[in-house]
């Protein structure tokens, strides 16, 4: 078991920051075109977190010109070159699922500190 | 033809980010250290081939033959001892030990086989896929049922073969053409992309793959 554990460590990030679900982040993605490579940045509300270890993943649901779209990224993964914390934010749920039938005012309110 | 290989034992499954920022599974194998317990000759044995042994075994346990044939190559006694035909004998001499990176490097295609985990007495539908019976339309007790075996008075038997229940899993089963994802030498440890049989801690042979 500890084994494992030395090959996941090899691979996992140190350096990211606390976040947890109800915080607005903004997640700095590698797209890679052809062989350019740049910075997209993704701004939203974290959804949800799951896993341990490498598996571990984030769901970050934005609203873009009136469309919803979530993102699920595995936490480890290299394309995500930095996580901000935009705005700390304070739920009673670990999962927000039910964001997603809210409107954007009472998604506000109901997030807020 | 597999030939060229060494023992390990299985640790378990990750998954690994390869250049490209993908998400690879993969299998985490403890790759040896083996050592070389035997010799095999043509003039002495009629066929070539190098005996590893793999897992130091408690003293204990250890029987008095078992004893003597370790002694021979000057080594304690080990857990697992296999031959493996290929290896180049005059590279060997006994007591010699083999290490992962010796063998496999990053990219190379290899096979591995070991014991699939046993499933005890199993039915027809987790055993073979059959796809059972109806669920619905007044059926009872004939949902995961293997159907008819055979006709009646010819042949007057079932034919050898017919697919039915009994016991599944615990065969040895080999997984070929996997890509090796890394080698870490420090530790011994293999990782081979996809899935390989047997439960975690369970000893797997791992060969080369001719190319």
């Amino acid at each position: 078991m500890e084994k494992l554990k030395l090959v996941e460590a090899m691979q996992m990030k140190t350096d990211l920051p606390s976040f947890k679900p109800g915080d607005t982040i903004n997640v700095h993605v590698r797209v890679i075109e052809g062989d350019k490579e740049r910075i997209q940045q993704y701004q939203g509300i974290v959804m949800a977190r799951r896993g341990a270890g490498m598996g571990a993943t984030f769901t970050v649901r934005k609203v873009s010109d009136g469309v919803g779209v979530e993102r699920i990224f595995p936490l480890h993964s290299p394309r995500i070159a930095k996580i901000d914390i935009v705005k700390p934010g304070r739920v009673r749920r670990a999962k927000l699922y039910y964001i997603r039938e809210l409107a954007s005012k009472s998604v506000r309110q109901k997030t807020s500190a | 033809m597999r030939y060229k290989g060494i023992l390990g034992k299985k640790i378990g499954m990750t998954s690994v980010f390869d250049e490209k920022g993908r998400m690879i599974p993969c299998t985490v194998i403890e790759a040896g250290p083996c050592f070389v317990t035997q010799i095999k000759t043509k003039e002495h044995d009629g066929y070539e081939a190098v005996q590893l042994a793999f897992d130091e075994k408690r003293e204990r346990s250890v029987n008095k033959p078992e004893k003597g044939h370790f002694d021979k190559a000057g080594l304690k006694a080990k857990k697992v001892v296999k031959e493996f035909k290929g290896f180049d004998l005059t590279q060997f001499k006994l007591g010699d030990e083999v290490k992962v990176d010796s063998l496999f490097s990053l990219g190379d295609v290899i096979s591995v086989t070991g014991t699939s985990k046993g499933r005890g007495f199993q039915g027809v539908v987790k055993r073979h896929h059959f796809g059972g019976g109806f669920r619905t339309h007044g059926q009872s007790d004939r949902e995961r049922a293997p159907g008819s075996i055979g006709s009646s008075s010819y042949p007057s038997r079932v034919f050898k073969g017919m697919l039915m229940a009994g016991r599944m899993g615990g065969e040895k089963i080999t997984v070929k053409n996997l890509t090796v994802v890394k080698v870490i030498p420090e530790s011994n440890l293999l990782l081979v992309q996809g899935s390989v049989a047997g439960h975690n801690n369970s000893y797997v042979e791992i060969y080369k793959e001719q190319a």
